[in-house]
């Protein structure tokens, strides 16, 4: 108090001005990291969905209704995808994957058949298009309704004509400069971020069936959905569809396509054999092993809802697995 | 308003601007296709992170020989709390429409859900006790031992986090590095000046 009384009155800083600095600057750290730690949850959260781009596809035989279940949005449809050569970010491929160039583009088709050859995407748009309306589940436990477009597998299987000796059809997904380039035309040049090394899954991706199974009338290569061409955040420029599978058996952006008389290696069962199998039926009886396969949330939805055997195709599809134990064939 | 209050008020404002545009965004639609699995990720997330800033607590304390940090880890502890039980409560009311038995039906079946479980379970206690009262009740050494098991539950916490992904465990790892760094530093500092004194002898 003594100190205080002995400093004559006009050194002492005005209060005022004290307080104003101290507040100014306490303002300003409560601002400066409120802003930080806003930004810090945008940066980390992905950006918001983009519009679909791609060209409306001309000519193509809509489903019939009525329709049993309601439709995914297309911005969810093309804003949620599990496409991890970009991301594992579900809500980051679209960004990542909108400079993707699909055109030109080739499959070959190849191995255990009488007619090896390599089609052009212009080739494969021009076979007779339909849309098919599947519900989509997810092994995540999600699930869509997508109106795909595209046409039977078993179309390009006949074309092909595989030998007697061809019992299982592998696919494989463009990856980089990974893929066999065509005697045709050259594959596009990997455009943008598809060299994601977090990923945890060996690339190029691939998948297979078994003949009877990729000769279903279900099964379908698709080159498009709700009649536009097929975004490259869902597989452009054509991948396969098959409903009653999860959808990891469903690959994009298809390059080859290779009749074998072995069951080929697929992706997830090389990358963990014990979470997934080969065979991957929806079934909601045999639970991944860190989750449950029994029910899933539909996209627009906040609770979940039943999973249904084979995705809700058991009448046309379950004759396939007759006699099969599903627990070990998972 | 002196320094650590103010300080306190810095702490709360910023924990509560993640969740604040989280309800803005869910409020206007924009969490994506799938709110709910981006609430549960986020909240998940943020019950980590303010763990691992209170653990960090002690060390920094220690580097910095700024004593006045220990004033703020009861509140960043708490923060962690609570956003553990906003991820419990988004999956009890989202993914399980409070069936308890199928929660406990999870629980039973499924480690990673156990592992959170217990990681919340055991910050509980914690939170509870984290008063000037208890800490008075219980005794400076006995308080201590018991908020020892925080340690516990980060290690659940990173391990749930690990077990839920598919296959890109970058943030997992991540998380875990952290810990790793935060126990290696209680650790040396623990042991390292024995070693050297021993050395000596």
């Amino acid at each position: 108090m003594s100190d205080r009384e002995n400093i004559r009155s006009s050194e002492i800083t005005d209060e005022s001005v004290y307080l104003n600095r101290r507040n100014f600057i306490r303002a300003g750290a409560m601002a400066g990291t409120a802003a930080a730690s806003g930004l810090i949850y945008r940066y980390l959260n992905p950006p918001p969905p983009r519009e679909v781009t791609t060209a409306e596809i001309e000519r193509f035989s809509e489903a019939e209704g009525p329709l049993k279940d309601e439709l995914t949005p297309i911005e969810d449809v093309t804003n949620y995808n599990n496409y991890y050569e970009f991301t594992t970010d579900k809500r980051g491929v679209a960004s990542l994957a909108a400079d993707f160039k699909s055109e030109p583009w080739t499959v070959t088709v190849d191995g255990l058949v009488d007619k090896p050859r390599v089609f052009g995407i212009e080739d494969l748009l021009k076979i007779e298009q339909e849309e098919r309306i599947y519900r989509f589940r997810c092994v995540e436990g999600w699930s869509m309704v997508i109106p795909w477009v595209g046409f039977p597998l078993k179309k390009l299987i006949d074309m092909a004509k595989p030998l007697g000796s061809a019992k299982y059809v592998a696919f494989q997904t463009f990856y980089g400069g990974s893929n066999p380039k065509g005697p045709e035309v050259d594959l596009p040049e990997p455009p943008n971020a598809m060299g994601n090394v977090f990923a945890g899954i060996p690339f190029p991706y691939v998948e297979g069936l078994r003949m009877d199974e990729a000769m279903h009338p279900l099964a379908i290569l698709a080159t498009g959905l709700y009649g536009k061409l097929m975004p490259p955040q869902n597989g452009a420029p054509i991948r396969l569809v098959v409903p009653w599978k999860y959808g990891f058996k469903s690959i994009k952006s298809i390059v080859r396509i290779t009749f074998t008389d072995r069951q080929p290696p697929t992706t997830w069962s090389a990358a963990t054999p014990s979470e997934y199998g080969f065979y991957s039926n929806v079934n909601p009886e045999v639970d991944h092993p860190r989750w449950s396969q029994a029910t899933e949330r539909r996209i627009g939805e906040y609770g979940r809802r039943e999973t249904h055997m084979f995705n809700g195709y058991a009448e046309e599809v379950a004759g396939l697995y007759k006699g099969m134990d599903l627990r070990k064939n998972y | 308003m002196n320094d650590t209050q103010f300080n306190k008020v810095l702490i709360v404002v910023n924990a509560l601007v993640p969740p604040s545009l989280l309800a803005w965004d869910w409020y206007r639609g924009n969490l994506g296709a799938n709110p709910v699995e981006f609430v549960l990720a986020t909240t998940g997330v943020l019950t980590l992170i303010f763990l691992l800033i209170s653990l960090a607590v002690t060390p920094l304390r220690k580097i910095t020989g700024r004593n006045d940090l220990i004033r703020y880890r009861r509140m960043l502890g708490l923060f962690a709390f609570f956003y553990g039980c906003a991820h419990l409560v988004t999956y009890s009311i989202f993914d399980k429409s409070l069936d308890l038995s199928g929660i406990i039906e999870d629980v039973w079946q499924r480690p990673f859900i156990a592992l959170g479980m217990s990681a919340l379970g055991i910050l509980l206690p914690l939170a509870v006790t984290s008063t000037n009262g208890w800490v008075k009740r219980l005794g400076g050494k006995r308080w201590q031992k018991l908020h020892r098991l925080v340690y516990v539950a980060a290690v659940f916490g990173v391990v749930h986090f690990y077990l839920i992904q598919k296959s890109d465990f970058f943030w997992p790892i991540i998380a875990g590095i952290v810990l790793a760094a935060l126990f290696g530093y209680r650790l040396w500092v623990k042991f390292a000046p024995k070693v050297r004194s021993e050395a000596k002898a």
